[in-house]
């Protein structure tokens, strides 16, 4: 608990309602996207950067740690409170500052709605394509934080690849700002990005300005049915040899295909072994209906039994519709699932899964795999019940042996979630000792008491 | 903190299943107007939905701080709609209730209100007298001309504002028990008087009778049907709405009807519970009121069904329409509501966001005004982008809310319910 005269001077601060300390609320912010759970002192809701920063010169005196969330959407547990201390939620921050078409870049406050700022951007037909499943319920901030990906990331990139500048605030209360609408820029280290992914541990992002490009006004989507998985995974880098950068290439294989029909009853075929879900898009209408004729194509040499292309727009919605709602939907099987987010060489998708699957058949668990095979980035779902301390064990084993797949396929832990506590205990497994040291010695410049969300990203070097 | 399995003896829970795979997403927190406002995670229906969990589990104490959450609640459904767990929040918010109110009865201003008077349709007719009296002897009107609704409060004034222009005699007394078909008899339905219906909004009642009628239904209307139990389950009085349900299918079913026709979304969607939920478990009256509830039927989802008469007299009015979640989510009812709007000649404008919660859900204007008032704002400011005359919505909740946001906002549009359109076209009075 903290004490009332700090309580007292947060809120002269941010006032007296955006300071809550009841036991309901203080449950309600101890969780996020995943079943870690860890209840914070107080909740701190500020409104403005000046906020913030009188907040954290606060928190920095008295060595409180923070922990900034946004929607609380996250599936790597970077938003828990673990050590208390303050949750500091930038949902209240959730305006769009400016929007520049000319120079095609939007001023946004950390707590937009992700989805919110796409529909204003492409009402002036400018296009922000990073698109996490979780779009409708996560924030820039936390997209920011944890260097968000989604399924457009093959032809457009990460969040990351948008964030021309940021403001953040640091441990000690100074704003830093960084970064600009120059698109060139060699004059500083590239601080920006240091931030981009940094989980909350080595300051608050509170503004970012974003690169915006000019909105594809058309898009076609197809979605191919394999009965072997070996067919999908060639057809990925096929399709790129053949020419054709497609927006997204999505997997989802014969365990998550029945559940999300199970789910949505929207004709997915639920015999085969996977499914690709395609789309090209662009500027012109021709162009585009020739790359999707061009990948039915090769999906169909490289052993696709069945190509559908989405004829409407209902029809494209309703497979993308049901390619959202795979980690979701998965809850319906069992009661509890733990969301892995590998990433391998796009070359290495094929031997990936099958490893993956004798893993599910080693440990007798359900393990769905989805994910985004045009990038390599993988979300194995091992489906399970908490409440079976055996089957927790055989999750963690599980867990463990998909990490080392990943790592002796020269990939890594996490594409796009991040490491937040869940993927702590296995981070000696990718990153080389050097690379911890080197991140912890950067916190020590940045956070020298450690009150930035400690315990996230790297094991402390305390 | 007690051990959970002793506090819960004799009390009854939701089962597991109801909400162990919440999976904690967040995807509700998009579409919960309550969340949407304050920004807040405690207002979300995944926080409801944990703090009720760890409450079960006697990991967190059953306060009046968690009864408060509970309470904000809305009941508008759209969390259940979009869980793609299928998990219902929003009934596991009532359930919440139901469990404080088998734990700790509340204080005794609700129970005299939902335990004594709501069932007892006459007694509430009787306590609405003072407000009849005060807009019929004129003291409204002298009280607005003066101005003296200057002097009170904000909140007290938005409610005299709320306060739509009464009916002299309520519904019950004025409906024959028999309203025969104009034409051939078609059909015989019976008409469920709704509480808020029969006594404040009777013009629309009578309105859905006189278009029944008019497409050949004889119309059944029994005085003696008691609240539907919405209020009840609300306040998590789930004993009292098992026994209004009871009672009102010991009316109904006697009736032989085609079909058991309401004009209130509340009512609807509560009466269509009757079988699937609050009677489930009920050895004598489960079947019964599976029976029941299949005949139920919202009047424009009826009418939807039936070949209807063209109007003679179609209206030419710039209208819209908001969705009741109730009817929406509750009911899935929407198109049929807007094809007789469009029947009635009404050029149909779509709202923005029309199956958003106007933030009425019963008594949530009173007990949580401020909340309530911010969510009206954003419908508000959806109604009047549409520059519509005529604001539709077949819920009397919608409608006073609606009102009251009209007027705040200084809107010169009028509320009404969809059915009051056609009979206007239809021009039988």
């Amino acid at each position: 608990m903290l004490p009332n005269t700090l309580c007292k001077e947060l809120s002269s601060i941010v006032g007296r309602e955006h300071i809550l300390t009841s036991p309901e609320d203080l449950v309600a912010y101890s969780y996020d996207g995943t079943s870690v759970e860890h209840r914070p002192d107080a909740v701190v809701s500020p409104l403005d950067v000046e906020q913030i920063s009188r907040v954290m010169q606060i928190c920095n005196r008295e060595a409180i740690p923070v922990t900034p969330r946004g929607m609380g959407s996250g599936l790597a547990g970077a938003a828990v409170p673990m050590s208390g201390g303050i949750s500091l939620c930038l949902t209240r921050m959730n305006r769009v500052l400016n929007l520049d078409a000319e120079n095609m870049m939007a001023h946004v406050q950390a707590g937009v709605v992700t989805a919110d700022l796409q529909a204003q951007v492409e009402a002036r037909g400018l296009f922000y394509p990073p698109d996490p499943s979780s779009i409708k319920h996560s924030t820039i901030g936390g997209n920011v934080a944890c260097n968000a990906g989604g399924p457009r990331c093959l032809k457009y990139g990460v969040t990351g690849d948008y964030v021309m500048g940021l403001t953040v605030v640091l441990a000690d209360g100074r704003i830093l700002q960084t970064g600009g609408k120059a698109i060139k820029n060699v004059t500083t280290y590239d601080l920006k990005n240091l931030f981009v992914g940094s989980e909350g541990t080595l300051g608050i992002v509170t503004e970012v300005l974003l690169k915006l490009i000019p909105l594809p006004k058309f898009a076609r989507t197809a979605m191919a049915v394999y009965p072997m998985l070996e067919g999908a995974s060639a057809t990925v880098n096929n399709v790129l040899r053949a020419g054709v950068l497609p927006a997204t290439m999505e997997l989802m294989d014969h365990t998550t295909i029945g559940t999300i029909e199970e789910y949505l009853r929207l004709g997915l075929p639920t015999d085969a072994a996977a499914i690709l879900i395609i789309e090209v898009d662009g500027g012109d209408e021709d162009t585009v209906t020739k790359e999707i004729e061009t990948i039915g194509r090769v999906c169909r040499e490289s052993g696709a039994s069945e190509v559908r292309v989405a004829k409407t727009e209902q029809e494209r919605n309703d497979l993308w519709r049901g390619r959202r709602s795979v980690s979701p939907s998965l809850a319906r099987r069992r009661p509890n699932k733990l969301g892995e987010d590998i990433s391998v060489p796009r070359a290495a998708i094929p031997e990936a899964i099958r490893r993956i699957k004798a893993v599910g058949d080693k440990y007798n668990l359900p393990i769905s795999v989805f994910g985004h095979a045009g990038d390599g980035n993988l979300h194995p779902n091992i489906l399970y019940d908490k409440r079976d301390p055996a089957e927790v064990r055989r999750v963690e084993q599980a867990s463990r042996d998909i990490f080392g797949i990943a790592v002796e396929l020269g990939g890594t832990l996490s594409g796009e979630h991040g490491v937040g506590v869940l993927k702590l205990p296995y981070l000696g497994m990718a990153e080389s000792p050097i690379e911890i040291e080197l991140m912890q010695a950067i916190k020590r410049v940045l956070d020298p008491k450690g009150i930035l969300n400690p315990g996230k990203k790297f094991p402390c070097s305390c | 903190m007690a051990d959970a399995r002793n506090i819960w003896q004799g009390i009854q829970l939701p089962s597991e299943e109801q909400y162990l795979a919440c999976i904690r997403c967040g995807l509700c927190l998009s579409v919960c107007p309550t969340y949407r406002e304050t920004l807040r995670e405690t207002d979300s229906p995944r926080a409801r939905l944990m703090l009720f969990r760890k409450v079960i589990a006697g990991e967190l104490e059953m306060s009046h701080g968690f009864t408060d959450k509970m309470y904000r609640c809305l009941d508008c459904l759209a969390c259940n709609a979009i869980c793609p767990v299928g998990i219902k929040p929003g009934d596991l918010a009532l359930a919440a209730r139901s469990v404080i109110h088998q734990a700790k009865p509340q204080p005794w201003i609700k129970p005299l209100i939902f335990g004594g008077l709501f069932p007892n349709a006459s007694l509430m007719e009787t306590c609405m007298m003072p407000m009849l009296l005060y807009q019929r002897l004129g003291i409204q009107r002298v009280v607005n001309t003066l101005g003296l609704t200057r002097r009170l409060p904000t909140r007290l004034r938005d409610y005299e504002r709320m306060l739509p222009s009464l009916p002299v005699r309520s519904l019950r007394h004025r409906l024959p028990e028999t309203t025969p078909a104009r034409g051939p008899r078609k059909y015989r339905v019976a008409f469920f008087l709704g509480c808020f219906q029969n006594m404040i909004f009777a013009d629309a009642s009578a309105a859905t009778v006189r278009v029944l009628a008019r497409n050949g239904c004889e119309v059944v209307t029994p005085k003696n049907v008691k609240c539907c139990g919405m209020p009840h389950l609300g306040y998590g009085d789930v004993a009292t709405a098992r026994a209004l349900a009871r009672h009102n299918i010991d009316i109904l079913e006697k009736l032989d009807a085609d079909a058991i026709i309401t004009d209130c979304a509340t009512c609807g969607s509560t009466l269509k519970e009757y079988g699937a939920h609050l009677l489930a478990d009920d050895a004598e009256y489960r079947d019964k009121a599976r029976a029941f509830s299949v005949k139920v039927k919202d009047v424009a989802e009826f009418l939807g069904a039936i070949p209807l008469r063209e109007p003679e007299h179609p209206l030419k009015t710039r209208v819209t329409y908001h969705d009741p979640c109730h009817l929406r989510r509750g009911q899935n009812v929407w198109r049929e509501p807007r094809r007789l709007l469009q029947l009635a000649g009404a050029e149909l404008i779509e709202l923005r966001e029309a199956d958003w919660c106007c933030g009425s859900a019963g008594t949530q204007a009173i007990t949580h005004y401020a909340s309530s008032m911010q969510i009206l704002a954003r419908k508000t400011e959806n109604v009047a982008k549409t520059n519509a005359a005529i604001i539709t919505a077949g819920c009397p909740g919608c409608q006073l809310q609606l009102g009251l946001g009209a007027q705040r906002a200084g809107l010169k549009v009028q509320v009404q319910h969809p059915i009051q359109l056609l009979d206007r076209a239809y021009n039988d009075r």
